[in-house]
């Protein structure tokens, strides 16, 4: 597992990716949150079987990564990473399923091999989907994004809350964590009443910290809500965004371009 | 203990997510309703706390593993259900969008197995009980502990559930109910115990933390009852629509047509519908020398009779046929592939020569 550094690092790098001046990156937040939403939809209704049909959809990461000026090797290491959890699930499919169900020359592939498969590609393009939205919003914009599209004000002050403060509290658990792991010999130290008191001076110290920060926004006129400059509206480019890409996604989920492509080379009928 | 997108149906996913943003709906409403808004930073800060405390581990005696604090019932001690529910629903949120554990379909399952199970469950009916109203000290362990486990058995339950009627994994139900219960029980039991260390500092150190949210809860309220109320409500109403939506696409269609013309209500070949029968059926019959669509038509027994050898009753049969079994699939999946990528790479040389 890495270190609590390295996440703080990793999370902060996603976080920053969002600063980007693109023209992905100005779209309003509320089509980029909708059209991932069409699209993860449009993923996961394909049948357990489908494999190919899912290919032309790796479109979409592919041209936002490209168009939001995103860096590819970061993002491929961070789903390559969660590869093995999706392949451990779908490694228990070939076991249930072996009724053969395509032949390829002397090879025989059963049900399980294909769903499988699919499992592995649906993961590749839900968690790219989920990383690329937050890499050209920003946790922020999806926040506000939410709350325009109806989310309860409650919900979404309590996300902006815990956004701003993960930064502050990470850095401090890291701190106490590598204190305690300073102070600990061959695993000596490290056991869980260490970690009750460690955690318990934690939250004792979050609590005052809480405190602190309420009194702050009362002087500050806090009524309960978030104000914010309306910094982007929905127009017609959000509105070409949505359902360009809808569309796209709905055909794609209707018709297989990969079958059709594949029957113009091979010549065998659609 | 997070579900992951690629083993989920729309159908589940939208239920769940009906289930938990009505869950969230009514908890935002109640924290508002409390007119206390020194809840507000505590929440979010408590959140950012969960974060925190999730990343240290601690080594579990007797294995030579390490596990980590799941905070569901630690945030519901320290919070009250309705605030706790919130805040670890923002944290799982978070999760999802940052560090892809689960994914955004997938939220609504998550936040329900990991949130609802231990703030509106194992909380009112098992910590509090046995804690009492006023807590004690000694009694806290055992309170954590078994509430801990009976959160996680039921979320652990609940992600069996979701999973299988999901039915994009092949997992025996069974199978997947004896891996997963007594895996949780382990869990559990050192969540109870990590919980119970960090309360009982807590209380040490600052009892009234402990004791105030455990006052806090008015006399005669049924939260649970509302709660479930509203989740029935909402998931009743989405999984109708989403299922009268998902019945849209063509293998609910073709179901239907089945179904259709097995009662003999299906009268006249109207254009359209006869022309997707006969795509469909053509879809079916390419490259006739292989496997499936042999299998296909041994066990077409209640094929249309004016659609011969056509399998329509038999929905597996026509997931194999749609699959690109062939070549000639494997090929355009290759090729589209390389189309797509090779349309990225054009577009990012272009946007960073911009």
């Amino acid at each position: 597992m890495a270190s609590i550094e390295g996440t703080i690092l990793d999370f902060k790098r996603l976080d920053q990716l969002a600063t980007g001046g693109t023209s992905l990156h100005k779209i309003d937040a509320r089509a980029k949150v909708l059209v991932t939403i069409v699209f993860l939809l449009s993923v996961v209704s394909f049948d357990r079987y489908a494999l190919t049909a899912l290919f032309p959809f790796f479109l979409y990461p592919t041209v936002v990564l490209a168009l939001g000026n995103l860096p590819v090797d970061y993002f491929v290491k961070k789903v390559a990473l969660f590869l093995p959890f999706a392949l451990a699930v779908g490694m228990l499919n070939p076991l249930f399923d072996r009724e053969m169900m395509v032949r390829l020359g002397p090879f025989d592939i059963s049900g399980g091999w294909v769903s499988c498969a699919s499992i592995v590609v649906r993961a590749i393009l839900t968690i790219s989907a989920a990383l690329l939205l937050v890499g050209v919003t920003g946790f922020p914009e999806i926040c506000r994004a939410l709350e325009r599209l109806g989310v309860p004000q409650t919900f979404a002050v309590q996300l902006l809350f815990l956004y701003r403060y993960i930064f502050v509290l990470t850095e401090e658990g890291a701190r106490s964590s590598r204190a305690r792991e300073l102070r600990s010999f061959g695993g000596k130290g490290l056991g869980i009443k260490s970690f009750g008191s460690l955690v318990g001076h934690l939250l004792l110290r979050t609590w005052m910290r809480a405190d602190r920060i309420h009194m702050a926004m009362l002087a500050r006129g806090f009524t309960g809500e978030f104000r914010a400059r309306q910094t982007s509206r929905f127009g017609g480019r959000e509105l070409l965004f949505l359902l360009g890409w809808s569309t796209l996604f709905i055909v794609l989920r209707l018709r297989n371009v990969s079958r059709l492509l594949g029957s113009l080379v091979t010549g065998a009928p659609p | 203990m997070h579900m992951a997108d690629a083993l989920l149906s729309p159908a589940v996913g939208g239920t769940m997510w009906a289930a938990s943003s009505g869950t969230i709906a009514y908890c935002s409403a109640k924290v508002r309703k409390e007119l206390d808004d020194r809840k507000v930073p505590l929440m979010g800060v408590l959140g950012a706390f969960l974060f925190a405390a999730q990343m240290i581990n601690f080594s579990i005696p007797g294995t030579g593993s390490s596990g980590h604090l799941g905070g569901g019932l630690l945030l519901t001690i320290l919070l009250g259900p309705h605030a706790a529910f919130l805040t670890i629903a923002s944290v799982l949120v978070v999760q999802a969008l940052f560090f892809a554990d689960g994914g955004l379909l997938a939220l609504g399952c998550n936040i329900f197995n990991l949130g609802f199970f231990p703030a509106f469950v194992a909380y009112p009916y098992i910590y509090k009980k046995i804690a009492g109203e006023r807590p004690e000290p000694a009694r806290i362990p055992v309170a954590a502990i078994v509430a801990a486990v009976a959160g996680l058995q039921l979320g652990a339950f609940a992600v069996v559930l979701e999973t299988v009627s999901s039915g994009i994994t092949s997992l025996p139900f069974s199978t997947f109910v004896v891996l997963m219960q007594p895996i949780h029980l382990a869990i559990g039991i050192v969540e109870g115990v990590v919980t119970a260390a960090v309360v009982s500092f807590v209380y040490k150190a600052r009892p009234e933390i402990v004791q105030g949210s455990a006052e806090a809860r008015p006399i005669g309220n049924h939260p649970v009852r509302n709660v479930l109320l509203a989740f029935l409500a909402a998931a009743v109403l989405t999984g109708g629509v989403v299922s009268w939506f998902a019945s849209g696409d063509p293998d609910g269609l073709e179901w239907a047509i089945a179904k259709a013309t097995e009662k003999e209500a299906w009268k006249g070949p109207e254009h359209g519908t006869h022309g997707m029968l006969t795509a469909l059926q053509e879809k079916i019959a390419f490259l006739p020398d292989y496997s499936f669509r042999k299998r296909a038509e041994a066990k077409g027994a209640r094929a249309n009779p004016e659609e011969e050898g056509k399998p329509l009753g038999d929905a597996k049969e026509e997931k194999g046929g749609k699959l690109g079994t062939s070549v000639s699939g494997i090929v355009g999946g290759l090729i589209t592939l390389v189309l797509v990528f090779l349309a990225g790479f054009l577009l990012k040389r272009r946007s960073q020569a911009a």
